[in-house]
């Protein structure tokens, strides 16, 4: 009998885990090993905020148990890998160790942009994405930070504001577009988390753009300077424009990159048994309409590597992602999108329905086509089910069919304010439809719900 | 901090303080008319005998007067323990009351004022400091710095504060004779409410309450914008204030037993004991009410409405227990422990007390029907056995005591035996469920983080699976700090209740069983 095959995976984020515990699902013998050098066990990096803020210690970021990995025989290795020699099938470590893989997986994930500004190098400068940014920013924001400048505006942006904020930290948001986030959110949506944030007392400054960050004569950061001129003092800058594949290890190899490892529709890379998945791959062919060549979220890189365990196990297809969806929270404020709500939504094309909250702070939009078809969601401040949206956006449901069944798709707890009444009846004075908008409950009535 | 909020905290440091001192206070004098009064007919010549050398003695602390007192008595009693004259040994504690009618102290001459002092500072100081919180802030759940807290991750002020819970109980249960002082502080209320002199269990349920309704306000500032942790809160702080502290003292002053209207058998493990039995019995149509309404409860409440709503409908919105656990406790939620470890011995720990209840009780009523002469020793023993270890020292001294350590719900998820039949009712035959949001979830652990009954919620969440345990007391805190909403408490049709194959949906290139 031959040696069981051994796959190993560079990188134990969503992807690379979510690949090594379905391969074991999938198949008993198969030899697993996960090489990661930002920490031994995986963890959940979305949570990295929750540990600095002190709502969590980082051993509870880690879904699962340590005996786990030892249970599952997935074999755990703590390195980074330097090289990679493609011809004899090795991995080369930074400490001189190498290994040897059958298949390889690269699921290196992401690293903060750096746009060349200057002084981004300088201490106090940095961005938030992996256990040692986290370590860094808790050393350095310990003592003698009183105000911090924020470069981009984005989720992990809102989230180092709020991670601040924890500390007595004032912030100014410096975010170039004219609304926040503006390039994912429609207008509407994009001005109700600006004034969300600034409800947070953050200085939010849009049309604001980095020019320069100035260092004092110690290499650390006391001032920023915007591309207006003016100079914002300053102790600690997070620069948060985005994510960019971790792919430098791999640059000047044999391996095809552009902005991220090249991958076909099943995950190839253009050498023999060489895979990528996650935030680190980029598509040849997007996947699907209206999805990107690189996929950045939590959610498709889990999907990256269930699809790829998959396919080296039982047998490959393509990957084929469904009806997209997201979520996240500004500060207060949660936000979830099922289907297609792209930020430039108000043209002839589509057909907008728009309902807002009077506190400003609830919201909901369902994008539909000419023919009045469902084509995507979002909601703020309050909870929608995911499945039914699957289910309506994918059988092409009418925007009528969707108020009529509203009330299946509310998840959020027990007696909150009956929302879902008010965008129904909202939407027959705009639209028409024959659904009757749902009443109040009894329980509702009796507690006086109040939308 | 706001200046009001340190106010607060200095009150109620100040009424702790006072609260701590006054047990030490003032001094003892026993007396003949004392000993008359405080003791059965049968052992007054005997108690005035062996007592007499103290009287008209100053004692000035509690401790040279109690230790004078037992060593008396319990050398009258060993001497007839050595001669076998068990009989005439005196098996009555009256270390209590004999303290209590001996103490002459200012609390006892103003016991309002001190009762102010105490009592009145910590709570005045408890409002001041969680009234003002999160005030200016936008409504959200902010669970800022628990993990950096000296307080609420085993620091050294949850150590302190978990000792002086540790050392209260084992006063209470077991020595409640040096906290005479306090009790009377309680005393004109007692008269007021039931028209009975106020004892220990008197000023704990007072204590208690109180605690509950403070800790319950800071509860709404906490969760403000929650209307479901809202709700379960002002339901809690109402099922303590008037079924189990008003209506029961309010019982006894109508001269009706006193009773609890929402205590179950089997955490009311003393439900079927002959005392209790005699007691409805021999009040007329109240007490056959209470009795069957007891039994009612056992049999018909429990199944029916944790058919439909799960244990969340006693557990987290009714009990006296869960009530404690779920404001004074709440801001130790997180040190339950999630490990699969604990889950095993809290599997068999909690069954475990369920049968000890359970056979306790059925040789309780044997022994009944067979006018006591079916194991009426064993009975006896069984009974001061389940009162010492599970009554007194699990729910209590560990139960709440052991809050700053290992949580609040050490009580409801390692020893109640009513946590464990209702959970049985849960796990196989009840509409609830928690369920999961597709595949939003993002595994960050806050929902696990912050479940007091130690269950692994992102374990489910993260493969989309429906949340149906035995412990889950549905507090709904897993649901509030998700930041994703993927969680949501659910009364459904019992089909598809269990998915143990979840599928996780957003990929379309294969089916995932996640």
């Amino acid at each position: 009998m031959s040696q069981a095959r051994h796959i190993v995976i560079i990188g134990n984020g969503i992807s690379g885990i979510t690949c090594a515990r379905h391969l074991r699902k999938l198949d008993s013998d198969v030899k697993i090993t996960v090489i990661s050098g930002e920490s031994k066990y995986f963890f959940s990096r979305t949570a990295l905020m929750y540990v600095y803020m002190g709502h969590m210690k980082f051993k509870q970021t880690q879904p699962y148990e340590n005996w786990f990995w030892e249970k599952n025989r997935i074999d755990l290795i703590e390195g980074w890998v330097k090289q990679i020699d493609f011809k004899s099938k090795a991995l080369l470590f930074t400490n001189g160790d190498s290994l040897s893989y059958d298949q390889l997986v690269i699921a290196t994930g992401s690293k903060p942009n750096k746009f060349g500004w200057p002084g981004q190098d300088l201490a106090n400068v940095q961005g938030l994405y992996s256990k040692q940014d986290l370590e860094l920013m808790e050393k350095t924001t310990e003592k003698g930070v009183s105000h911090a400048v924020i470069v981009g505006g984005g989720l992990i942006g809102i989230e180092m504001a709020e991670m601040l904020a924890y500390k007595k930290i004032s912030v100014t948001f410096l975010v170039r577009e004219a609304g926040f986030w503006n390039n994912v959110l429609p207008k509407e949506e994009s001005e109700l988390v600006g004034r969300h944030i600034r409800e947070h007392h953050f200085d939010l400054r849009l049309n604001a753009e980095l020019a320069e960050i100035i260092g004092d004569q110690n290499g650390k950061v006391k001032a920023v300077k915007t591309k207006e001129g003016e100079l914002i003092d300053c102790q600690f800058v997070g620069l948060t424009a985005g994510v960019s594949p971790n792919i430098d290890f791999l640059k000047n190899s044999e391996l095809e990159l552009k902005r991220g490892v090249l991958v076909d529709q099943y995950f190839r890379t253009n050498m023999p048994d060489v895979f990528a998945i996650g935030d680190c791959a980029e598509f040849r062919e997007v996947p699907g309409k209206d999805r990107k060549n690189i996929e950045q979220v939590w959610y498709t890189g889990r999907m990256h590597g269930e699809t790829l365990a998959h396919n080296l196990i039982i047998k490959p297809v393509p990957y084929t992602p469904g009806v997209w969806f997201n979520s996240a929270k500004f500060l207060d404020i949660e936000y979830q999108t099922y289907g297609t709500v792209p930020a430039n939504c108000e043209n002839d094309d589509v057909i907008n329905f728009y309902w807002e909250h009077r506190s400003g702070k609830v919201a909901f939009r369902m994008l539909m086509d000419q023919e009045k078809k469902i084509l995507g969601v979002n909601n703020f401040g309050f909870r929608l089910k995911h499945e039914f949206f699957d289910k309506a956006i994918s059988q092409g449901w009418t925007g009528e069919k969707v108020m009529a069944h509203l009330s299946k798709a509310n998840f959020d707890p027990e007696f909150y304010a009956p929302y879902i009444n008010e965008i129904q009846k909202v939407y027959k004075d705009q639209f028409g439809g024959e659904f009757t908008p749902s009443k109040k409950s009894f329980i509702q009535k009796l507690l006086g719900a109040r939308i | 901090m706001k200046l009001i909020q340190k106010l607060g905290l200095v009150l109620f440091l100040g009424g702790l303080l006072a609260f701590t001192i006054i047990p030490f206070l003032g001094s003892y004098q026993l007396s003949e008319e004392i000993v008359l009064s405080q003791t059965k007919e049968i052992h007054q010549e005997s108690m005035n005998e062996i007592l007499n050398p103290l009287y008209g003695k100053t004692y000035q602390t509690n401790f040279t007067f109690i230790a004078e007192l037992k060593g008396k008595i319990e050398a009258y009693n060993q001497e007839l323990k050595d001669k076998q004259e068990w009989d005439q040994v005196i098996w009555d504690d009256y270390t209590f009351p004999l303290t209590k009618a001996s103490v002459q102290s200012p609390v006892k001459s103003q016991p309002l004022l001190f009762l102010f002092l105490s009592i009145g500072l910590v709570v005045l100081g408890g409002l001041l400091y969680n009234i003002p919180k999160h005030q200016g802030e936008p409504e959200g759940i902010k669970n800022n710095g628990i993990f950096h807290s000296k307080m609420k991750n085993r620091g050294w002020l949850g150590m302190i504060t978990g000792t002086y819970l540790i050392l209260f109980y084992i006063i209470l249960y077991w020595f409640p004779a040096y906290m005479v002082n306090a009790v009377w502080m309680v005393n004109p209320l007692s008269l007021l409410l039931s028209g009975n002199p106020a004892s220990q269990w008197f000023l704990y349920g007072f204590i208690y309450t109180l605690a509950i309704l403070v800790m319950g306000i800071r509860m709404f500032r906490k969760y403000r914008g929650n209307k479901y942790q809202q709700l379960r809160t002002a339901s809690v702080m109402f099922f303590q204030t008037a079924f189990a502290f008003l209506i029961p003292e309010i019982l006894v002053l109508l001269n009706q037993p006193y009773y609890d209207f929402k205590n179950i058998w089997p955490l009311d493990y003393d439900f079927f004991y002959d005392y209790q039995i005699s007691t409805f019995l021999s009040n007329g149509g109240v007490g056959m009410f209470m009795l069957i309404w007891g039994i009612l409860l056992i049999i018909i409440a429990v199944p029916l409405f944790t058919y439909f709503y799960g244990k969340r409908w006693y557990c987290s919105w009714v009990c006296g227990c869960g009530g404690l656990a779920e404001t004074v406790g709440d801001p130790y939620r997180q040190l339950s422990d999630k490990s699969i470890k604990a889950w095993n011995i809290e599997r068999y720990l909690i069954h475990g007390v369920l049968v000890l209840a359970v056979v306790m009780t059925l040789v309780t009523i044997a022994n009944y029907f067979s006018s006591f002469s079916f194991l009426g020793n064993v009975t006896n023993q069984l009974h001061s056995f389940y009162g010492f270890a599970i009554g007194s020292a699990f729910a209590g001294v560990v139960g709440t005591g052991f809050y700053p350590f290992m949580g609040n719900r050490v009580w409801c998820r390692f020893g109640c035996p009513l946590a464990a039949y209702l959970g049985m009712v849960q796990r196989f035959k009840s509409r609830f469920r928690i369920t999961t949001n597709g595949g939003q979830c993002i595994s960050c652990g806050n929902c696990s983080t912050y479940c007091e009954m130690g269950i692994d919620v992102r374990w489910y969440a993260q493969r989309g699976q429906n949340i149906v345990r035995s412990s889950c007391v549905g507090c709904g805190v897993c649901s509030a700090v998700c930041p994703r909403g993927v969680l949501k408490l659910e009364n459904g049709p019992e089909e598809g209740r269990i998915n143990e194959n979840p599928i996780l949906i957003g990929n379309d290139s294969i089916k995932v069983n996640a």
